[in-house]
């Protein structure tokens, strides 16, 4: 019974599987990071390089519709305190979806932060994390908001 | 176990993820004897009522899994609530599920806007789970009569597409 149980509910998993409805590859890509080295006194601009699949786009950090979510990237307080983010500027786009073009990022993305030492941060190695939120689509559909962990290797001298 | 049977499946059935997230699937109604039960569900509506999908069994049902954030999602809600007024007579009726994280703080204001005349629910991670976990939106189900999934379009597709679909099975 339990048996039979379990087998009604693979075959309807498998049902809507078959149907074509799991699109769950990852869409935006973010490569190791190099180490940051960042003198005490002075800043420094870390360039974050990610990568969009092809033929998709993610809404800019300032999308031209309140509906829309923005690529936003938040680093945790650590060694270093952020003075302020540079986001690729949007490009307008028209789809078939939109009655306007859309402020849209697509292919190599590269945000820039700019960074100064925490004020009682210790001199020395350590990790500073960051957190990319996008929400991508193509010219059809879209898919739900993800956040991908960037990890940044920090030497503070 | 629960994670066996999801893996069992996809390997079963293994068309779903990988080679076809270019793909958007157009499917016309497949032949009854092909038809697989629609996983049911109960979740609450916008006025904290209980909807169960399989208390529409006798009519056709439109379900749809949209998302306020979602651009293409918001251009077939009006086809939808055209169904909606136009097939209601003839035993059908359009659910939609709203997949938005933020549930019905973003929801119903959208739907109270849009003047939506159809059911909305919002849904949660195990009913997107038992239509395949569902990723890309629009995603829309049609079902027949008998509660079997008669067509599955993901993505965009045109709304005679859908019209199309609705027809022959009200038949």
């Amino acid at each position: 019974m339990i048996l039979s149980s379990y087998f009604s509910r693979f075959l309807i998993v498998g049902a809507a599987l078959s149907a074509g409805v799991c699109y769950s590859q990852q869409l935006l890509t973010v490569p190791e990071q190099q180490k940051l080295t960042v003198k005490r006194g002075e800043t420094a601009v870390y360039h974050l390089k990610a990568q969009l699949k092809e033929g998709y786009h993610a809404n800019s950090n300032t999308p031209n519709e309140a509906y829309l979510i923005p690529l936003k990237l938040t680093w945790e307080p650590g060694l270093l305190e952020v003075i302020e983010i540079k986001y690729p500027p949007g490009k307008a786009e028209k789809y078939e979806f939109s009655e306007k073009p859309l402020s849209v990022v697509s292919g190599d993305i590269d945000i820039a932060t700019k960074f100064k030492p925490a004020a009682n941060a210790n001199l020395g190695p350590g990790y500073l994390t960051g957190k990319l939120r996008y929400q991508a689509c193509n010219d059809k559909m879209c898919f739900p908001p993800k956040s991908v962990e960037v990890k940044l290797p920090v030497l503070l001298q | 176990m629960k994670k066996l049977m999801l893996v069992l499946s996809l390997c079963a059935f293994g068309t779903g993820c990988n080679s076809e997230l270019e793909r958007v699937k157009a499917a016309s109604v497949k032949a009854p004897e092909k038809r697989n039960p629609a996983p049911d569900f109960t979740l609450k509506d916008a006025n904290g009522k209980s909807l169960k999908l399989s208390d529409y069994k006798g009519k056709v049902v439109l379900l749809n899994f949209w998302a306020t954030w979602c651009g293409p999602c918001r251009l077939e809600i009006p086809w939808f609530m055209d169904f909606e007024q136009q097939f209601k007579d003839r035993g059908f009726a359009v659910i939609g599920v709203a997949m938005d994280d933020e549930g019905w703080e973003v929801v119903k204001p959208y739907i109270e806007k849009m003047k939506v005349n159809y059911r909305v629910v919002v849904g949660d991670e195990m009913t997107a789970a038992r239509y395949g976990g569902i990723d890309a939106m629009p995603s829309t189900f049609i079902i027949d009569r008998d509660g079997k999934i008669a067509s599955v379009h993901v993505g965009l597709v045109s709304k005679s597409s859908y019209q199309h679909d609705i027809e022959q099975l009200l038949q």
